[in-house]
């Protein structure tokens, strides 16, 4: 029987496996991922970590940008330990191997980033996600016993009885289906932008480990909150890193003026300000392109409307130096250099600020069940995240994760309850059905990526950049009959052996059921605050929703929603301010 | 970390794809590959004729090995040593700069730099030593 | 008019049923903008829902979607169709692995090897505590970042002649990730033990494809050749081991 059985091997996942392994040899720890982990979408991640380490800097500024940035939503204790904790973090990766950038007499290197007052982003080039994951990967290869389930796609979480016993899981590789005992469950799966049609999250990200936790009747928190970066390519939905902006980039718009200093950010300066122009966050620049949109000063494309990130007045030798990826994403995926080309972009959704309700050591309301990561909702993002929060936050809160796990395992040790085999029997019996197609029958049914079509449109016509009540009411029931029609799709791959297809049902699945709470709790929210603006109600209001939305799974399967109040400790809710 | 596959999880028979006997003909990288291998035969082949001449020249039978290398298929081997020698020097000295990274200052030597020189120098030393060969004779 | 299209042969292999993989062909649309990967996820998800290929980021970093593009190993997601003219393309997993399932090779094998390297920074004595950093100028990070930039993409192995005569060979990438803690100033092992060996650095003849597939510019064949040198001095100069 496993001790702590992770699922997940991004970021959050490896430093929880490491932690445990760590601190609690005698315990065993598994890694279940549907991915290789060093394929897991940390990888992708390209402009920083934030930590603070400037003599010029100190833990209450860093707190107030990130509290501010997340227009009061966080919740201040989190914030708290999460920043006490992040530059302890990020120098446990260096000593790990991080080849974090440096500067000339040796010493770890920051640079400014949106929303930070000061400088105090790590950065290794812009590749740190990639250089994070590959070096906590090559040190959990140190530890020969933390066990991996590479490529097994995990379906459901064992609860009985209010706690926690193990996962089901199904191997890609030979199609079996298999009940893993554990006594503890960390869930670091990711995040879920795979419910949006133009999104910088890789294909894996389904929001899985969301969708397991609310089935099984734990609470999803703040699913209204959904991060549209401003800078990505406008086909593929490639990033174009917030760094761009940070080393100098402008955005321009049709008539190749800066058009942010008309949506009060600040005056335009030919070099960076920090919390100014270029460098306010990321829900106000998203703001800002829709309405420049709607005066018709955007530049059309066949892949709808863009403005310009222009990069030329850097210079090559300095985007080579410093955001060398964004040139060769840019030659490589857009067919253009930015040292001479404006680069196309508009805002694409990134980042899901909310996610499983825990606690700060990731405990959520299942007893032995833990959850960290983007999966999770810890609640430091608020409203909005800060770039270059969520990787020290993968950090912080796996390790935390990791050991409040350790520690629940160490203090139940009684054995494998029956429940374990029977809904492992159960979800097998399930599972089979669907790839045999006997339960739909193979040849009836409708297309998968034609009913995940419909719920990614569904989701960006009514829950995008700006949402109305109308809309939202109407998603409701889309979503609704798209997950009955999802309950009957064709399935045409039989083979037991690496079937994609059967998995792709399952994440579409699971998109379905995160996307309600999404709608749910967006209709709930009757005010606009970060990234949740309702052009109905566009005042945030305080009185009524300085809280976070709390959502469960009703019997029935639809979504009630609740409130929940804000931690607040040093930072009264005030106006948020940038460029002035 | 190790991975985890409980018995009962061996998967259906993976396809491995039987030894392609041509494999080598299928690139031209692959062929030149091949090429400089086969070469070393003759790179061989030059050193043992090197020594037999040393030999000769040690126990004085000079004029029979003479008479030895005149012979023309032994000319003929000779010519295409020669060649096989030289493609391998060349190839060998192309490889150089993947062995030695020359920094100066910061600023990474490029490879055409070190091929250069090494060419440069292996010419150099050929000529000296015809010099000094051809200046005794 | 009608769009135009261009047609894609791909490898099919079903354990359960096929003796062997066959050509399967479909006929995707050609846009100036899609990749080879996007022309198979058409397939998966408008033609034929049974092909199975792995992918994931779509931007050249997970290293995941690795195929045989025509008889070259290439990133699907960074391979434009436009580049094969009229067509058609010939898409077939990559060479030297066992295949899974249509496009899906195994890789555990060159898990492994990874593994057997020692990739992580090798330091002796106590740890210093997590209040600084180990100094670190940019010429030590250069000395070794190009080797740090490996996807395990294996391209690098699909290219290779001695990897696919020899399964057992060390194999380029890993050879590689052994020289970026090699020559990152804060290791301290040489990891003579697992590359001075036949099937480790002495095995390479040197063909150099590895660093031509390679999407990341690592140039493997040059950590390869750096490290005979390495081993041969230190077998001739025993006090030069470091
Ligand atoms: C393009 C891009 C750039 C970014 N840049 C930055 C940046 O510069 N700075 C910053 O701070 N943040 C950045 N972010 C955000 C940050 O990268 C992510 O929030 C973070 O990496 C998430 O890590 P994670 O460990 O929670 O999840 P992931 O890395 O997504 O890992 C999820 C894991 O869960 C596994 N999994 C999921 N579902 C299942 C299942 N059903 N069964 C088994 N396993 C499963 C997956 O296999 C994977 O291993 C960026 C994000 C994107 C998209
Ligand atoms: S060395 Fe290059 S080709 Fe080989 S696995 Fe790494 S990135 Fe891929
Ligand atoms: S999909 Fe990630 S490298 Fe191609």
């Amino acid at each position: 029987m496993i001790d702590v059985l992770i699922v997940g091997g991004g970021g959050a996942g490896l430093r929880a496996a490491i932690a445990v392994a760590e601190t609690a040899p005698e315990l065993t720890v598994a890694v279940v991922s549907k991915v290789y982990p060093m394929r897991s979408h940390t990888v992708s991640a390209e402009g920083g970590a934030a930590g603070v380490i400037g003599i010029d800097d100190s833990l209450d500024e860093h707190c107030y940008d990130t509290v501010s940035g997340g227009d009061w939503l966080c919740d201040q204790d989190a914030v708290e330990a999460f920043v006490r904790e992040a530059p302890r973090e990020l120098i446990q990766l260096e000593h790990w191997g991080c080849p974090w950038s440096r500067e000339p007499d040796g010493r770890v290197a920051v640079r400014p980033f949106g929303g930070m007052k000061r400088l105090r982003t790590w950065y290794a080039a812009d590749k740190t996600g990639f250089h994070l994951l590959h070096t906590l990967f090559q040190t959990t290869l140190r530890h020969p016993w933390i066990r991996r389930y590479d490529e097994w796609y995990v379906t459901s979480l064992v609860v009985d009885d209010g706690r926690v016993h193990g996962v089901v899981a199904l191997d890609l590789r030979t199609g079996r289906v298999e009940a893993i005992p554990a006594r503890a469950v960390v869930l670091a799966t990711g995040g879920c932008g795979r419910v949006f049609p133009f999104t910088t999250n890789a294909a894996i990200k389904t929001g899985d480990g969301m969708a397991l936790a609310y089935r099984a009747g734990a609470p999803l928190k703040d699913m209204e909150f959904v991060q549209y970066h401003p800078t990505g390519l406008p086909f593929t939905g490639i990033l174009i890193t917030e760094a761009a902006r940070a080393e100098g980039g402008w955005l321009l718009n049709r008539d190749g003026y800066r058009y942010l200093q008309d949506y009060d950010l600040g005056t335009p300066t030919p070099t960076p300000k920090l919390r100014s122009m270029e460098l306010g966050p990321r829900d106000r620049l998203s703001q800002a392109f829709v309405h420049e949109q709607d005066k018709g000063r955007t530049i059309d494309t066949p892949y709808g409307p863009v403005v310009h990130l222009d990069l030329r007045h850097l210079g090559a030798a300095k985007i080579d130096a410093r955001i060398p990826f964004v040139r060769e994403l840019c030659r490589s995926y857009q067919n253009l250099d930015p040292a001479t080309d404006l680069i196309p972009v508009r805002p694409v959704v990134h980042y899901m600020m909310g996610g499983v309700h825990t606690d700060l050591d990731g405990a959520t309301t299942i007893a032995g069940l833990y959850a960290a990561g983007e999966t999770a909702c810890v609640s430091i993002n608020g409203a909005n995240r800060l770039g270059s929060n969520s990787l020290p936050e993968i950090l912080v809160f796996g390790r935390r994760a990791g050991l409040a796990a350790a520690a629940f395992a160490r203090s139940h040790r009684e054995g494998e309850p029956p429940a374990v085999r029977s809904q492992g029997d159960d979800e097998r019996r399930r599972l089979e059905r669907a790839r045999d197609g006997s339960s739909v029958g193979s040849s009836g049914g409708e297309r998968i990526a034609d009913l995940r079509e419909r719920m990614q449109h569904t989701l960006e016509g009514a829950a995008g950049i700006y949402r109305t009540g109308d809309a939202l009411a109407k998603a409701v029931d889309t979503l609704a009959d798209l997950c009955e029609r999802a309950g009957e799709a064709r399935v045409e791959d039989t083979s037991a052996t690496f079937n994609t297809e059967l998995i792709t049902l399952l994440e579409l699945r699971a998109m379905l059921d995160v996307a309600r709470t999404i709608v749910a709790c967006a209709l709930g929210r009757e005010e606009s605050r970060g990234a949740h603006q309702r052009v109905d109600f566009p005042a945030r209001d305080d009185d009524a929703y300085l809280a976070h939305s709390l959502v469960h799974r009703a019997p029935d399967g639809t979504p009630s929603v609740g409130l929940m109040p804000v931690t607040i400790t040093c930072w009264p809710p005030g106006e948020r301010v940038y460029g002035r | 970390m190790t991975t985890a596959r409980p018995p009962g999880h061996e998967e259906a028979r993976p396809y491995v794809r039987p030894r392609d006997r041509w494999w080598f003909a299928r690139r031209r990288s692959l062929a030149v590959f091949v090429l400089r291998e086969l070469t070393s035969v003759l790179v061989a082949w030059t050193v043992a004729y090197l020594l037999l001449l040393l030999g000769a020249v040690a126990d004085g039978t000079t004029e029979r090995f003479a008479a030895l290398a005149a012979r023309p298929w032994m000319v003929a081997l000779n010519v295409l040593a020669l060649a096989a020698t030289a493609f391998h020097a060349v190839t060998f000295l192309n490889l150089a700069p993947k062995a030695t990274v020359v920094r100066l200052d910061g600023w990474r030597v490029p490879a055409w730099m070190i091929q250069g020189g090494n060419h440069t120098a292996w010419l150099a030393v050929s000529a000296l030593l015809a010099y000094l060969v051809l200046r005794s004779s | 008019m009608a769009a135009e299209t261009i047609r894609l042969d791909v490898a099919r292999y079903r354990p359960e049923e096929d003796a062997e993989p066959v050509l399967q062909s479909y006929e995707v649309p050609l846009r100036p903008d899609w990749a080879v990967l996007d022309g198979l996820a058409h397939i998966k998800d408008h033609l034929d829902g049974t092909l199975s290929f792995r992918w994931s980021c779509r931007m050249g970093i997970c290293g995941s979607c690795g195929m045989d593009v025509d008889g070259e190993p290439r990133l699907t997601c960074g391979t434009f169709l436009a580049e094969y003219g009229a067509g058609p393309v010939r898409i077939e997993p990559l060479k030297g692995f066992p295949v899974i399932r249509d496009l899906v090779v195994d890789i555990d094998g060159f898990l492994a090897k990874l593994s057997s390297v020692r990739p992580w920074l090798v330091r002796e004595g106590e740890e210093p505590p997590l209040t600084a950093e180990y100094a670190q100028t940019p010429a030590q990070l250069d000395a070794y970042k190009q080797y740090s930039m490996c996807i395990n993409c294996m391209l690098c192995y699909s290219a290779c002649p001695v990897y696919v005569l020899d399964p057992d060979f060390l194999g380029p990438a890993a050879i590689a990730l052994a020289q970026r803690y090699n020559l990152d100033s804060r290791d301290m092992d040489d990891r003579f033990d697992v590359l001075n060996l036949e099937e480790a650095v002495w095995g390479c003849t040197f063909v150099g494809d590895c660093t031509r597939v390679c999407p990341k510019h690592v140039d493997p064949a040059e950590a390869i050749q750096r490290y005979k040198v390495t081993a041969a001095l230190r077998s001739v100069l025993p006090w030069s081991g470091r």
